[in-house]
């Protein structure tokens, strides 16, 4: 079963075709990079397909739930990590990961081990007390994402999760995407980081509301005789003629 | 153009400045080169007059930025971190207001944002809430720039925006720097700093070097080296073990690792071929500005 | 000041694209004086009456039988003493209380001593005036009846006297009372939340920092801010009066140049406390919360508009004395309701300005040239 599969999916606002009947599939345990420009409609293709909204048209299945019939049952087994951490600031770390274990669903007599367990393996054991306000931006990202898969989900999204944070603390953080994926978490990524889209698995570029390119990354680049990344990208969302969002 | 000299500004616990002195000269495109929580936007802040410093001082051609900020306020052009527009008024409304509120008119300068603006015009009418990423920047900037100031001062334009629309704001800012307009602007994406006459890479509120990105990149001390092999996570567990291998990150479809002279790239090889790695390529690389960033902000963090 | 028009149009623009921001502009003053105004007059029908009545003679019991075959009236118990009224009251079923003397008709027949006690629960003033009136009605119809049989001369010589008593709310406070309430609850919710929250609003998004580093003045950007919530204040300040005098019927008895003199006094006031607030706070769930808390609720509960200020204990009376609303209704009600000329209400006006001038001082002492 593939975790992730959109046919033909489409969410249009009035006249605007937001998401333009994009079609693709995501393996289980692959890193999938998720990558547009601003307004090429990632933002709503991603919402779709966490169960926030519904699509127009075409269907679409999150670890073989249908998104639109059954959003209540994709949300419960997906994670989701945005780069405004949803962490109470004013909670300590302890306090946000039985938070969440709660809002997830995990029977209060697993959720004390689980906090114990997720701690330890942050190296957050002195942290569990502190204030989520008072840690180190890198930490509070650590947190949120363990936090986001606090429940195990066979998936997780994550939306622009390295925005603003510094070049060593960005790579810790992909070694803890990599943790995830070797223990069988499928990842669905976007990023504005060109030289991140070279650590997924495959990526997909979306131009104005449709999937442009998708393949892996050094296939990107060899097809189209590029160096980088970078320069894939602009190659390909070059055409784009969409300003709104 | 710009003097700063031992700036320093508290936030309750924090210091958010911790003593930053620098200078820019008149035409020169200074960046400003950090993560969030570095302290960009206090320094921002109190070179466009909004806020005080504790300590240290300030001057923009010759003018305290204390003092005289009722002078100064006239000189600067300033766009702060999130795009500071209206979102309810239309593209036309927004920049027509921000001219007449500097003193001046779109027809006066227009010469100045054409360039810009020329891509805004399709959309004229259009509520700014309603554009992309990109599309706000540039307007932001015609804003910024509609009363012909001598300084520009940009706190991270580029966040959030993707890498075409980033692409373009660069050409645009050169362009006006081609035009004589002294430009101060801050950013995460360190790939932008090449983009720059003279960078200052900061952190934790304080600046780490300040150099023409040629100069920070020559000063690099270790010997770096890009390593690719056929199975690539296992692999920088396998370098950070090595003795010798100073730090050793991901970049892109390989992992810089930086040696002090003691290893070399042919032992290298041995080690990782007796690690089970195959198809092993190490390359001796020049590092960039973000290998230079981490080897100051942090050495051996990446053991 | 081509910076000051083109920034008032800005404003006039933000506020006429937020549909919501219009739609408590207009509507908001209309809605409340019809609630006022209406829904919480009661309809009045079959009240419970109580009677107490010593004398039992002819003329009380015809009194006591129209009341009854009256449709708003319906007799419920007679009581053994004027003592149980209160209880009565206190029941909560009687609204109205009909005491007679002894010897009513006797009295009556002598001329002038015949008088007849209307007790009502003045803590609802609305239901209380409305069952006094009718029962007056009912008493002075049957009075009328007994006066065309005796001849007019005799009439003049022999009158019913009725006296009215409202119990817990002696000073009568109608729903012509709402008015002057509605008015300065309105006034003070425009320009004080609009204008923190219109302030608020740029510090939140950011265009504040760009205004600060602009050549405008503050001082001109906060008069500027002021200047369309005055327009639209003056604009609902005219909706509720030309509302009051055609639909509710309450007119302007005293001087309308000081009913708008005191108005605009308070507008200017209210403005200068919205720019008080806006400059405490940065956000704009903090200007509304502020102003929303800390004006709406004393102007309701404790400026007179609902209770009496003379029953409330001193420490509220007090707090009371520190609202410019409670002067500004008490101005209103001189104006409109009892008919005075300007100069009663010198003392309001006098307070109003100082207060003004006190907190327009403060509020650009507060204003910051910089972002803290």
């Amino acid at each position: 079963m593939k975790a992730i599969e959109a046919q033909s999916l489409t969410k249009s606002f009035g006249d605007f075709v937001a998401v333009d009947r994009i079609s693709f599939s995501v393996e289980e345990g692959e890193i999938f990079g998720f990558l547009g420009a601003n307004g090429a409609g990632k933002t709503t293709a991603m919402r779709m397909l966490c169960g926030l909204s519904k699509p127009s048209s075409g269907f679409g299945w999150v670890a073989g739930l249908d998104i639109g019939r059954q959003s209540e049952k994709v949300k419960a087994s997906i994670g989701y990590m945005s780069q405004k951490f949803a962490l109470y600031d004013d909670l300590t770390v302890r306090e946000n990961i039985r938070l969440y274990a709660g809002i997830y669903g995990l029977p209060d007599r697993l959720i004390a081990g689980k906090t114990d367990g997720l701690l330890a393996g942050l190296g957050f054991g002195e942290e569990r007390e502190t204030f989520v306000r008072d840690l180190p931006l890198g930490w509070k990202q650590k947190l949120a994402f363990s936090v986001a898969i606090v429940h195990e989900p066979r998936i997780v999204f994550l939306d622009e999760p390295t925005g603003g944070v510094d070049p060593a603390t960005r790579r810790r953080f992909w070694e803890l995407i990599y943790q995830a994926a070797e223990r069988g978490i499928t990842v669905f990524v976007t990023t504005h980081y060109m030289d991140e889209a070279e650590y997924c698995d495959r990526v997909s570029i979306m131009v104005d509301g449709r999937i442009a390119a998708l393949d892996e990354p050094a296939e990107l680049k060899r097809s189209l005789g590029a160096a980088s990344m970078d320069e894939v990208f602009r190659l390909i969302a070059r055409g784009a003629k969409r300003g709104g969002e | 153009m710009v003097v700063a000299r031992e700036l320093r500004r508290r936030y309750g616990e924090t210091d958010a400045l911790r003593g930053i002195g620098f200078e820019v000269g008149r035409g020169e495109l200074f960046g400003i080169i950090g993560p969030d929580g570095a302290g960009k936007t206090t320094l921002f802040r109190v070179l466009a007059t909004l806020l005080l410093a504790d300590s240290g001082s300030a001057t923009i051609d010759g003018l305290d930025v204390a003092r005289d900020y009722a002078a100064l306020r006239r000189r600067l052009g300033y766009m702060p971190g999130r795009f500071s527009l209206y979102q309810d008024l239309t593209v036309e409304e927004n920049l027509e207001f921000f001219a007449t509120v500097f003193g001046a008119t779109i027809e006066a300068n227009y010469a100045l944002v054409a360039d810009i603006y020329r891509q805004l015009e399709p959309f004229k009418k259009r509520r700014a809430g309603a554009l992309s990423g990109g599309m706000k920047q540039k307007l932001a900037l015609c804003c910024a720039l509609i009363h012909k100031p001598e300084l520009l001062l940009l706190d991270e334009p580029t966040t959030g925006v993707d890498p075409v629309s980033r692409k373009e704001f660069w050409d645009m800012l050169g362009r006006l720097n081609g035009q004589g307009i002294t430009i101060l602007v801050s950013t995460p994406y360190m790939d932008e700093a090449g983009l720059c006459d003279r960078i200052a890479l900061m952190q934790g509120g304080s600046f780490l070097d300040v150099d023409r990105p040629a100069g920070i990149v020559a000063k690099y001390p270790h010997a770096l080296w890009a390593v690719r092999a056929s199975r690539m996570s296992g692999l920088l567990g396998d370098l950070r073990d090595k003795a010798g291998v100073l730090s050793c990150f991901a970049f892109g479809d390989s992992h810089h690792v930086a040696t002090d002279g003691s290893l070399g790239p042919a032992e290298l090889e041995r080690y990782l071929a007796s690690r089970g790695h195959e198809s092993i390529e190490i390359g001796r690389i020049e590092p960039g500005i973000e290998d230079c960033f981490m080897d100051l902000a942090g050495a051996g963090e990446g053991r | 000041m081509t910076q000051f028009v083109a920034f008032v149009k800005k404003e006039f623009r933000h506020i006429v694209r937020d549909r919501w921001t219009m739609l408590i502009l207009l509507a908001l003053p209309v809605i409340m004086l019809l609630l006022f105004g209406y829904a919480i007059t009661t309809e009045v029908r079959n009240t419970k009456v109580a009677i107490y009545d010593p004398s039992d003679d002819v003329m009380t019991r015809n009194i006591v039988e129209r009341l009854s075959a009256s449709e708003y009236f319906e007799v419920d118990r007679l009581l053994a003493s004027p003592d149980e009224a209160e209880a009565a009251f206190k029941g909560g079923e009687v609204g109205l209380v009909v005491l007679f003397p002894d010897r009513f008709a006797e009295k009556y027949a002598r001329g002038g001593e015949a008088q007849v006690l209307l007790e009502a629960d003045g803590s609802d003033p609305n239901t209380a005036t409305t069952l006094v009136s009718y029962a007056k009605g009912v008493i002075a119809a049957y009075q009328g009846e007994l006066a065309r049989s005796a001849g007019p001369a005799a009439a003049r010589a022999r009158l019913i006297d009725t006296q009215v008593r409202l119990l817990y709310n002696p000073e009568l406070k109608g729903a012509y009372n709402f008015v002057p309430g509605v008015m300065g609850m309105v006034l003070m919710l425009i320009c004080a939340m609009m204008t923190s929250v219109s302030i608020a609003r740029e510090k939140e998004k950011g265009t504040m920092e760009v205004l600060l580093v602009s050549p405008l003045k503050p001082f001109l950007i906060i008069v500027a801010k002021a200047v369309p919530y005055f327009a639209l204040s003056i604009l609902n300040l005219a909706t509720i009066l030309v509302f009051s005098v055609f639909v509710l019927g309450v007119p302007v008895e005293g001087s309308l140049f000081g009913l708008v003199l005191v108005s605009f006094v308070f507008i200017f006031l209210s403005l200068s406390v919205g720019l008080l607030i806006s400059s405490m706070v940065s956000s704009q769930a903090a200007a509304l919360l502020i102003s929303g808390m800390a004006l709406m609720l004393p102007v309701l509960l404790i400026s007179g508009m609902m209770f009496p200020i003379e029953n409330m204990p001193f420490f509220l009376r007090a707090l009371s004395a520190a609202l410019p609303a409670r002067w500004y209704i008490a101005a209103v009600k001189k104006l409109m309701i009892k008919g005075l000329g300007p100069y009663s209400v010198a003392r309001e006006l006098a307070i109003l300005s100082a207060m003004t001038i006190a907190i327009l001082a403060a509020s650009l002492r507060q204003f910051r040239v910089r972002l803290e």
